[in-house]
């Protein structure tokens, strides 16, 4: 196989937790804890998690916008948390990000045509190629070049999504994390946005980091999935493997819990309803994270972490007793006795 | 069948503005009969949470309210406010999206608890505590004695959604109406809140009024759906016949662009976008996104009628669009 466009390795990201108001907390939180994983070109990996899990944060540290406490993040051969931020400025044109909340990132001084225009600017464009080149990105993202002079607030929420990732797009990238891009949106403008996201990977040959929540969003839009749950990554595998094979008991509880509407379909579902929350990323449960919730947690859980492990080709999978399971079809009749 | 629990007929709401008014929702009849779980889906601004609130006089003092609520044979519009007061929280109880917003957060769970019930029941403070406990265990939060003294920031959203269903459920109310209930929620939370409710729900024959902008938790819990779209109720009939056996061009376009947990196909989306609300185009509000327009969509208004299966509002229905 050809080398990874992004190679993540053994990444660390620990922020201090916050005390009283009299006594500083020596404590931290590791929200991203030994995250390692490849990103090839042209190639949508998904990062799918509950909040909290540190999908976000792996996302931010991977574009060093936070940096990691430890571990290496390679781009193209590339070691990003020793270059010096010259050369990261530099390199950055090549791997870019589209955030949830299109309104909060975007300029509301700034037309979209300067919102465009800045990152050709600000990366030595030559100025007479600036003015057809965000002519070109607003054809790419369906908007209307007329409406280059207006600014942010005047479009729609799913207007606004296209001219973030038409920023995203400009310096031609070979790679944008997308955080969360269409969970604020409608369902009928999320399609839109989805198709958008799908024509220009095919068109531009883009490979997408893409954080979000939604496993039905997910299932439609990856490549490969990665599970996170408390900072740590509990299976990744190709869509397939995670949606029609899950190993992992939390995937498994995930996907049993995300709706499917259709509602023969959805009657028809085993339930798994793990009981409890999340337990606090300051004090995580010894060996695996998860087995506060499992029902199928033994005294080896408790004792010894289980590592991510590949027990097919390219299936990994961090559990002490995984099964394969199809969840997402799995009718009520043949529910083993836990849920 | 029987009387209808809740009737909403010919219900307008329009909010005044400088440039005109707006006109939320515009003539929605809908039906919640005893124990019956309803569902109204539709996106952002289509006038599913105003509708519901203004059944309870949560509207708000600047919309303008007309036509008729009855619940239980009685008229809510322009009743006077104690006895909407008593309704709230006593045979009607609610919950919304944001539990964090709804519950006191100067107060413990146990005193708000408390209070729910004292307000409506008399009673002494002994039996209102012993009565929260009660009610904490019947929405399975965990070790309820304990979490009497909790106060609202130290406990999960899951946990606080919780508690407003115990808080709704207080007084043992006939019907509850749930704005968007697990929207906040993460998915495993959600299901955990969804299992509670239908429990609830079969245990007490309550009737749910539930609206959710999500077609997958409609499609678990609801026994009919209404679509809504710019302020009109658009398809409804029982949930089946909604998803399967649909009419309108909306519903079938809403399904379409659903991306799914149990398969890759393509999605299509409506193209477009709703109309705004102060300046809705004669005749059916969905005629610039929909694609079997014809002139007739243009001239008239179009009411809701039995087409086929389900109830819906399209001159065009039959089009034999959500046969599959």
């Amino acid at each position: 196989m050809t080398e990874p466009l992004l190679r993540v390795s053994r990444l660390v990201k620990e922020f201090p937790a916050r005390g009283s108001l009299l006594r500083k907390s020596k404590q931290v939180v590791q929200a991203v804890s030994d995250v390692s994983f490849d990103l090839h070109r042209g190639e949508t990996l998904s990062i799918v998690g509950e909040s909290g899990c540190g999908k976000s944060t792996t996302a931010r540290c991977v574009m060093q916008i936070l940096p990691p406490t430890s571990g290496s993040v390679q781009f193209d051969g590339q070691e990003l948390t020793e270059l010096p931020d010259e050369d990261l400025r530099r390199l950055r044109r090549r791997f870019q990000m589209v955030f949830q909340d299109p309104q909060a990132s975007l300029n509301p001084r700034m037309t979209v045509r300067q919102i465009l225009s800045e990152p050709l600017a600000v990366h030595d464009a030559d100025p007479a190629t600036i003015r057809p080149r965000v002519d070109e990105l607003m054809q790419l993202v369906q908007l209307r070049a007329a409406d280059l002079d207006r600014y942010a607030h005047q479009f729609s929420g799913g207007q606004r999504q296209r001219i973030g990732i038409a920023r995203a797009i400009a310096l031609s990238p070979d790679m944008i994390a997308l955080d969360e891009p269409v969970s604020a949106l409608d369902v009928s403008i999320q399609a839109e946005i989805i198709r958008l996201l799908e024509g220009l990977r095919d068109e531009l040959g883009l490979a997408y980091l893409f954080i979000a929540h939604d496993l039905s969003v997910v299932r439609h839009l990856s490549d490969r999935v990665a599970v996170m749950y408390l900072g740590k990554i509990v299976e990744s595998g190709t869509n397939e493997d995670v949606y029609e094979h899950s190993a992992h008991p939390y995937t498994q509880a995930l996907l049993a819990a995300a709706p499917i509407p259709d509602p023969i379909l959805e009657r028809q579902r085993s339930r798994i309803i793990i009981e409890g929350e999340v337990p606090s990323p300051l004090d995580p449960p010894s060996g695996c994270r998860f087995r506060t919730r499992c029902w199928k947690a033994t005294q080896r859980c408790a004792d010894e972490e289980p590592p991510l492990t590949d027990p097919g080709v390219g299936h990994l999978v961090a559990c002490h007793h995984p099964e394969e399971v199809n969840v997402v079809q799995r009718p009520v009749s043949d529910q083993k006795e836990h849920s | 069948m029987s009387e209808p629990l809740l009737e909403l007929s010919d219900l307008h709401v329009k909010f005044p503005t400088p440039s005109g008014a707006i006109h939320a929702v515009r003539g929605l009849d809908l039906t919640v009969h005893a124990g019956e779980v309803v569902g109204i889906v539709g996106e952002s601004g289509s006038g599913k949470s105003v509708s519901m609130l203004s059944v309870l006089g949560l509207h708000g003092p600047a919309a303008e309210v007309s036509g008729s609520v009855t619940f239980r044979g009685r008229e809510l519009i322009g009743a006077p406010a104690s006895e909407l007061r008593h309704l709230r929280g006593g045979r009607i109880g609610m919950i919304f999206q944001d539990p964090m917003t709804s519950l006191n957060p100067a107060l413990t769970v146990g005193r708000q608890l408390s209070e729910a019930v004292i307000v409506h029941q008399k009673g002494s403070k002994r039996a209102a505590g012993e009565r929260a406990i009660d009610l904490l265990d019947m929405v399975s939060m965990p070790n309820p004695t304990a979490r009497l003294r909790s106060y609202p920031h130290e406990l999960s959203g899951g946990m606080r959604q919780r508690v407003m269903i115990a808080m709704a459920m207080a007084n043992d109310p006939d019907l509850l109406i749930a704005d968007e209930p697990t929207t906040a929620l993460d998915v495993t939370t959600q299901a955990q809140i969804l299992d509670v409710l239908g429990r609830i729900r079969s245990e007490r024959n309550l009737a749910i009024a539930i609206i959710t902008h999500d077609l997958g938790v409609v499609a678990g819990i609801a026994d009919t759906v209404n679509v809504m779209y710019a302020g009109r109720i658009v398809e409804r009939g029982a949930v089946e016949d909604v998803f399967y056996r649909h009419e309108h061009p909306y519903t079938s376009g809403l399904l379409a662009c659903l991306p799914r947990l149990d398969s890759r196909s393509e999605l299509l989306p409506i193209g477009g976008a709703p109309p705004a609300l102060d300046a809705l185009p004669l005749g059916c509000a969905f005629q610039d996104r929909c694609r079997h327009v014809t002139s007739a969509c243009t001239e008239a208004d179009v009411q809701l009628a039995p087409v086929g299966a389900t109830e819906s509002a399209c001159v065009n229905a039959p089009i034999a669009v959500g046969v599959r």
